[in-house]
């Protein structure tokens, strides 16, 4: 059975190239391009990991990792969360609620699927 | 008939049940309870200290003699609470918001915080009242002499000086208690306040029950009253006119000046409503302790033997007709009377004795400054309660030296006189801005002295102050100076001489004083303060230099207001200024308000002295600037330079505290534009990185892929740059660095261009209707500049308007001064929560495929604003609409 | 847009109804004294043969007054009070201090 990745991101062309990515290393690749509903989208879904972006359209990525994380269900999810703005406070507050690694963009393929790999791993 | 024993034992259990009201009250009050203790009901109630033994028992003895004179005595209070507008309302606002706590205080305050004026009034109020404070003891010990001997021809068998004595010494008790429990801050006592009300009931429903029983239980009903009073002594109308309009308007000053009424009209106030409720309900009660007045006074006369003092006359008739209860429940009016007077005139003079004569004593000998000194809080009650005590005293020793001597009537109007004297000083205090200390010294000093001559001493009766030749022929013979007939005018009635003479001189040297002198600048400031009272609610002047550390000030003000009271005005003054720190800096507003609490306590000389001693010294303080002032005009004008100079100061640091919250706020702002920036940049950067490393690495892709990729890299790359060209756009028109190239060209042409523009090579068309265009209209202005804005907005409504059949309409009209375009789309109105935001940075109100950066409508503002113009978004019947306005 | 265009006419009157009591709170006291200082002009006993007046119309004249003032006073501030607490406030000054 094929992996499930779960990639909340509002950017058509980052989907497109992160759908690209994953789908070469033989996962399958949801999309979700809005934050509100995102947390009932992982609960349908049970994804095996979750990509998500930082800033989204109806909750921020990380409302969203907060609210995850606060259910025992989702504690052990490997999410890797993905921002733009580049701000360290960003990071820490990420880290803080508990994200599995935190990248900023524009990232590089190699260490993206790294990153995968290594979240996934068992 | 009641035995003494009885009364005495009546006495003391309606004394300690006023203790016990006294005492419920403050409880109430400190558990924040009191609510109904400041009713309208409780205020006009305790006004009714206005009416002493003098008018419960005097005023009949007055009828008897001298018919409906009496009532003067009550005409003009009623006056003066009716016309509150005029006066009362000014002089109870002026002493809320100056925190005054006395006559003395209120003087004083006006004329620069000047002490020598509330020493000066201090004493005045002392020598006026203490005959009167005598009068109380004197109307309690008689009528308690009555009841051992009915006929009130002698003094009875009982010891009057001792039970005299003893009276004296159960007021001071009860004033001491509950005068000066607290030391608070508003400087109002709720038990006495509460007590005075009761008695105030107690004292008309005992007249009243008198004079019911006259007029129905003797007279048999009121028009037989009605006869017989027309056929008494006093049936006929005898009144002297000059004393009747004379004792009308002294009655009036003197309930505005005695020291007691502004303790409670003013000092005592806690609502201004109240206020006008007590115009009309206090005249009622004055009217009804008036109303049986003559009718007691003429049954009195009818049934009483010749020879009995007609000033017991509420008590001897229902004696003599063996109303024993009755007796009694009027011998407790007039107890009520006595001791509601003496206690509060007692508790306004100590506060007048213990801030503005004691304090400042003590101070002075404290040299080394207000803050090394002992506990001031302990010091000004101390004073307080010693001062209570020596004024009874002094009541108790008039008393004793003048053994009961003189109709009560006629010291009470001496000692009203006396106090009227304060009127010009104050009257004119609020409401003319040119009265100055000298002026109000001079007016208090001249009706004082003349008060003295004409009035006080020759009261004694001739050859005991003043010698009868003195009287009869003046001092040294000059006839002139003749104490009941100033400059040679003769037959006048003493009493209309004594007030026409004083009132007249004293207003005379206030005037006069005034416009010789040149006021203090702390004067002027606190003239403008008193007369515009209603202008500006402000606050009493204060420091302007501040060098008073803030540990000093915390101190001082612990021991005056007491410490958790000074720990609640510090910390809400620290919340104020916006920090947590413990200590408030002290700044001027600070500082005038810790001297305005302060002096509620104090007084306001005191509290500006103590405050000055702290403050003075290392900086410039309103008194180095008033010593400086005093030594000539010029040095004047530079201190009220410094003054502007310090103010200006103070203004720029405020400046500065604005422009430094500004700051903050704008680098919040920044920080979040910088994110969105950096999300804007990275953005396209993310996915030009990734496809181009896919196509890079290979990954064996097909033609086609290949082909989207590189155009996504394309689209990319173009929307980056574009950004970037929109971020620099930005920054130099809003930073106005931008040179406008103005030229003259038509409307049309600049709209032309833009459609031109923008439909070249856009893959979706909108169809722009430009029929309407007015093409004569000729435009002044930068024109490359202008097509940018249209450039912009067609490609906004290009992109988002999402009707099956885009359609935009450009309109223009011309006016005078400006011209006006209207551009409309039939796409879906944006949100009308979003309007305020279009305008702004990275709004991105409609785009959903994050094409745009959000900048165009802010770039289109700016250039707008560049021009002259204006932009703005209307919402149109189906569409959306831009309003764009540029001057002619 | 809609809203009655009588409603400023009607509040302009009845400011100016207030403003007018205002007025007759001010003279009230003026013609108090007025009526008071009438006595000043009656006949007294000792007047050269003509009748003095009597006690009783006295105290019916002065009281009468005094009820009269008092029935003026009270309706006039019952009246301010009701028609408007901020009119009294503006027009008397009565400001609420802030807490």
């Amino acid at each position: 059975m094929k992996k499930r990745v779960l990639l909340v991101e509002d950017e058509p062309n980052i989907i497109e190239a992160i759908t690209f990515l994953l789908s070469r290393e033989g996962w399958h690749v949801d999309i979700q391009t809005d934050g509100a509903t995102a947390v009932k989208r992982v609960r349908e879904l049970q994804p095996d990991l979750l990509m998500l972006d930082h800033m989204l359209p109806g909750k921020s990525g990380l409302d969203i990792l907060i609210e995850l994380r606060s259910d025992d269900q989702f504690l052990a999810l490997p999410i890797l969360m993905l921002t733009a703005r580049g701000q360290m406070r960003d990071r820490v507050e990420a880290e803080a609620a508990g994200v599995s690694r935190f990248m900023t963009k524009p990232f590089s393929n190699t260490e993206v699927l790294a990153a995968v790999r290594d979240l996934t791993r068992n | 008939m009641a035995s003494i024993n009885l009364l005495i034992a009546v006495c003391l259990t309606y004394v300690a049940f006023l203790f016990l009201v006294a005492f419920a009250a403050e409880r109430a009050a400190a558990r924040g309870r009191g609510n109904w203790l400041r009713s309208p009901l409780v205020y006009t109630l305790s006004l009714s200290i206005y009416c002493t033994a003098w008018t419960f028992y005097g005023a009949v003895g007055y009828a008897a003699r001298s018919g409906m004179e009496f009532i003067t005595i009550y005409l003009g209070p009623s006056l003066v609470m009716i016309g509150w507008w005029w006066f009362l309302r000014k002089l109870v606002r002026v002493g809320r918001t100056q925190r005054v706590t006395s006559v003395a205080d209120l003087i004083s305050s006006r004329y620069g915080k000047s002490n020598v004026l509330a020493i000066v009034v201090t004493i005045m109020a002392v020598l006026g009242v203490t005959p009167y404070i005598a009068l109380q003891l004197q109307s309690v010990t008689l009528s308690l002499s009555i009841f051992s001997d009915p006929t009130g021809t002698t003094d009875g068998g009982m010891n009057l000086v001792s039970a005299g004595f003893w009276v004296a010494l159960g007021l001071s008790l009860f004033t001491v208690l509950f005068g000066t429990r607290n030391l608070n801050a508003n400087e109002r006592h709720n038990g006495v306040v509460i007590a005075i009300a009761v008695e105030a009931v107690v004292k008309l429903v005992a007249l009243l029950a008198v004079g019911i029983f006259v007029v129905w239980g003797v007279a048999g009903g009121i028009s037989e009253m009605m006869v017989r009073i027309d056929n008494s002594d006093i049936g006929q109308w005898q009144v002297d006119s000059s004393r009747w309009t004379a004792l009308t308007v002294l009655s009036g000053a003197a309930f505005l000046c005695l020291p007691r009424m502004f303790q409670v009209l003013v000092v005592e106030n806690d609502d201004e409503r109240h206020l006008h409720i007590a115009s009309w309900a206090f005249p009622i009660y004055l009217m009804m302790m008036s109303l049986f007045v003559v009718p007691i006074a003429v049954v009195g006369l009818d049934l009483l033997p010749e020879n009995s003092n007609p000033d017991l006359f509420v008590l001897t008739v229902p004696l003599s007709q063996g109303q024993g209860g009755l007796a009694i429940l009027s011998f407790l009016g007039g107890f009520s009377s006595a001791t509601s007077m003496v206690i509060v005139a007692t508790l306004a003079l100590s506060t007048m004795v213990s801030n503005h004569v004691v304090m400042p004593i003590w101070l002075s000998f404290q040299g080394q400054g207000a803050t090394v000194s002992g506990d001031v809080r302990n010091v000004v009650i101390f004073a307080r309660r010693v001062s209570i005590l020596v004024i009874i005293a002094l009541g108790y020793l008039y008393y004793r030296v003048s053994g009961g001597s003189g109709a009560l009537a006629a010291i009470g109007l001496i000692s009203f006189i006396g106090v009227a004297q304060f009127l010009p000083a104050m009257i004119g205090g609020i409401f003319w801005r040119g009265a100055t200390r000298v002026g109000a010294l001079t007016g208090l000093l001249v009706g004082f002295a003349i008060w003295t001559y004409t009035s006080l001493l020759p009261s004694f009766g001739a050859d005991v102050v003043l010698s009868s030749p003195l009287l009869e022929q003046g001092p040294f013979g000059v006839e002139w100076l003749r104490p009941q007939a100033l400059f040679g005018i003769k037959g006048i009635d003493p009493t209309v001489h004594a007030v026409l003479w004083s009132l007249l001189l004293n207003t005379s040297g206030f005037i006069f004083g005034s416009l010789v002198s040149f006021p203090k600048p702390l004067e002027r400031l606190q003239g403008a303060q008193f007369v515009n009272v209603f202008a500006n609610s402000g606050h009493a002047h204060g420091w302007s230099g501040s060098a008073a550390q803030s540990e000093d000030l915390m101190v001082m003000a612990q021991r005056i207001l007491g410490g958790a009271e000074a720990q609640k005005l510090f910390r809400r003054e620290a919340q104020i200024q916006g920090h947590d720190r413990y200590l408030p800096e002290p700044t001027p507003d600070f500082l005038q308000r810790v001297e305005r609490e302060m002096s509620a306590s104090v007084g306001a000389a005191t509290a500006h002295a103590m405050i000055s001693q702290l403050v003075g010294g290392a900086s410039v303080s309103v008194q180095d600037l008033m010593a400086v002032a005093d030594e000539s005009a010029q040095m004047l004008e530079y201190s009220n330079q410094l003054e502007a100079k310090s103010s200006e100061l103070l203004d720029t640091a405020r400046q500065l505290r604005d422009v430094n919250a500004k700051l903050t706020q704008i680098s919040v702002q920044k920080d979040a534009f910088l994110s969105q920036i950096s999300h804007e940049l990275r953005t396209p950067m993310t996915s030009i990185r990734s496809f181009s490393e896919i196509l890079r690495d290979g990954h064996e892709l097909k033609a086609s892929e290949q082909t989207k990729y590189a155009s996504i890299i394309h689209v990319e790359a173009i929307r980056l740059t574009r950004l970037l060209d929109d971020l620099l756009d930005l920054s130099v028109l809003e930073n106005g660095q931008v040179s406008l190239n103005t030229e003259t060209g038509s409307l049309a042409d600049v709209i032309g261009h833009a459609v031109t523009t923008t439909q070249a090579g856009a893959i979706k068309q909108i169809k722009i209707d430009v029929s309407d265009l007015d093409t004569s209209i000729e435009l002044h202005t930068d024109l490359d500049r202008l097509a940018q804005v249209f450039i912009n907005l067609i490609s906004n409504a290009q992109k988002y308007c999402k009707s099956p059949e885009p359609r935009l309409f450009i309109r223009a009209t011309k006016t005078d001064n400006e011209v006006c375009i209207l551009l409309t789309d039939n796409g879906l109105p944006i949100p009308m929560e979003t309007h305020a935001l279009i305008f702004e940075k990275f709004s991105r109100i409609n785009d959903q495929d994050g094409s745009g950066a959000g900048l165009g409508l802010a770039i289109c503002r700016e250039i707008m604003i560049r021009l002259g113009g204006e932009i703005d978004y209307v919402p149109a019947a189906r569409g959306n609409r831009f309003v764009l306005r540029l001057p002619v | 847009m809609q809203r009655l265009p009588a409603t400023p006419v009607f509040l302009e009157r009845r400011s100016y109804r207030q403003r007018r009591m205002m007025d007759a709170i001010r003279l009230l006291p003026l013609v108090g004294l007025l009526l008071w200082l009438m006595p000043t002009l009656w006949a007294t006993s000792d007047g050269d043969g003509v009748e003095p007046v009597r006690m009783s119309q006295a105290i019916v004249y002065v009281f009468g007054v005094w009820v009269c003032l008092i029935l003026c006073a009270g309706s006039l501030w019952h009246y301010l009070r009701n028609s408007s607490e901020d009119a009294i406030d503006v027009e008397f000054g009565v400001k609420t201090e802030p807490k």
